[in-house]
C-alpha cells in the first residue's frame, strides 16, 4: 500500500450556465479586460489514498466523483493529476 | 394523518414546518432525525428548508447520504408522499427521486421575498385544493434555485404534467420579470413520474397565517389529507 494523492477537477457541462462566471467576467469587464470572452468557473479536489496501486487509487477516486463530488446532471468530472 | 418532519444538521425551517402542520391541523407531527433509520410511522415526510451539512459541496449534496434518507427513499418508492421545501427539493434531486438541478441564482443573490407561485398542475396529491387560476402567494429564500434540466428531460416534464408551480405575477402571468432566481421555464416546483414526490422552492410552511403575511401555503398541507379526486 501505498499514499496517493489524486486532484480532480469538477466542471458545469457545456450549455450549463455558469452564474459564478458570468458575474466574475462582468466584473473583469468593468476593471478593463474587455477581451475576456468567457469566464468558467470550477471546483478542485486533492484526495489522498491508501491504495495498492495508481490505477486503484484513480478508480476509487472516479468512483467517489462520480458519486458525490460531482453532480452528473450539471457536472463533468476529470483526474488532473496524481502522485 | 402522521407528517415527520426531517432534520438535518443546518436545517432551519423545521420549526416552521412542525408549526405549520399544527396551525393548519391537517394532522399529528413529529421531527426524525437524520441520523435514524426509521420514520417512526409516518405517512407524509417533511424535507425541510434550511441549509443541510452548510450547503457544503452544493446544496443537499451530503443530506442525501443521511441515514434517514435511505429509509425515506424507500419508502417514496413504495409510493409514500414526500415534500421536499427549498434545501429539502434540492435534498430530493441529489438523492434522485426527482430529475434536473438547481443552480446558483442568476445574479448571485441570495434572494429572500414573496413571490406569486401558479400551479401548473393541481391535480396532484399536493395541489388538489388549490383553486383553478389562483396565484399563491408564499415566500422564496434560497440562494440555489436556479432550476435546469437537459432538454429531454424537460419535454419529459412537460409531456408527463409534471411542471406543478411556475413563478408568475399577481394575475398569473408568467414572464421573465417575474422569474426571482434564473430557473428554466420559471420552474419552481416539480412531482416525480408517480405523483408521490413533490419538490418546491417557494415555502408554503410560512404561509399558513394571516399574521405572516399570506395563508396560501394551507392549500398545499390540505391537499395532502384532501380525500382522493381521481
Amino acid at each position: 500500500m501505498a499514499k496517493y494523492t489524486v486532484k480532480i477537477e469538477v466542471r458545469f457541462k457545456p450549455g450549463v450556465l455558469d452564474p459564478q462566471g458570468e458575474t466574475i467576467k462582468h466584473a473583469l469587464f468593468n476593471l478593463g479586460y474587455d477581451n475576456v470572452e468567457s469566464v468558467k468557473t470550477g471546483k478542485l479536489f486533492w484526495v489522498e489514498l491508501e491504495s495498492n496501486t495508481v490505477e486503484n487509487a484513480i478508480q476509487t477516486v472516479r468512483q467517489l466523483a462520480d458519486k458525490l463530488l460531482a453532480n452528473p446532471v450539471i457536472e463533468d468530472f476529470e483526474v488532473v493529476s496524481r502522485k | 394523518m402522521k407528517f415527520g418532519v426531517v432534520i438535518f444538521p443546518g436545517s432551519n425551517c423545521d420549526f416552521d414546518s412542525y408549526q405549520a402542520i399544527k396551525t393548519t391541523a391537517v394532522g399529528d407531527v413529529c421531527y426524525l432525525w437524520h441520523g435514524s433509520t426509521s420514520l417512526n410511522g409516518c405517512n407524509v415526510i417533511i424535507l425541510p428548508g434550511g441549509f443541510s451539512y452548510g450547503d457544503y459541496l452544493r446544496s443537499g449534496a451530503i443530506a442525501r447520504f443521511s441515514p434517514i434518507m435511505r429509509a425515506v427513499v424507500d419508502f417514496a418508492k413504495k409510493g409514500g408522499l414526500v415534500i421536499g421545501i427549498c434545501n429539502g427539493f434540492q435534498v430530493l434531486l441529489e438523492v434522485g427521486l426527482l430529475v434536473g438541478a438547481m443552480r446558483k441564482n442568476l445574479g448571485m443573490r441570495f434572494v429572500c421575498k414573496d413571490v406569486y407561485l401558479k400551479v401548473e398542475n393541481n391535480r396532484t396529491r399536493f395541489t388538489r385544493k388549490c383553486p383553478d387560476g389562483k396565484a399563491l402567494r408564499m415566500p422564496i429564500a434560497h440562494a440555489e434555485g436556479n432550476y435546469f434540466a437537459d432538454e429531454e428531460t424537460l419535454k419529459m416534464l412537460h409531456d408527463e404534467n409534471r411542471i406543478v408551480f411556475r413563478y408568475c405575477d399577481k394575475k398569473g402571468d408568467i414572464n421573465p420579470e417575474n422569474n426571482p432566481n434564473g430557473a428554466l421555464e420559471n420552474i419552481a416546483g416539480i412531482i416525480n413520474k408517480e405523483g408521490n414526490v413533490l419538490g418546491m422552492m417557494p415555502h408554503p410552511e410560512r404561509a399558513c397565517e394571516r399574521i405572516l403575511g399570506s395563508e396560501d401555503g394551507r392549500f398545499i398541507f390540505e391537499s395532502i389529507v384532501a380525500e382522493r379526486v381521481e
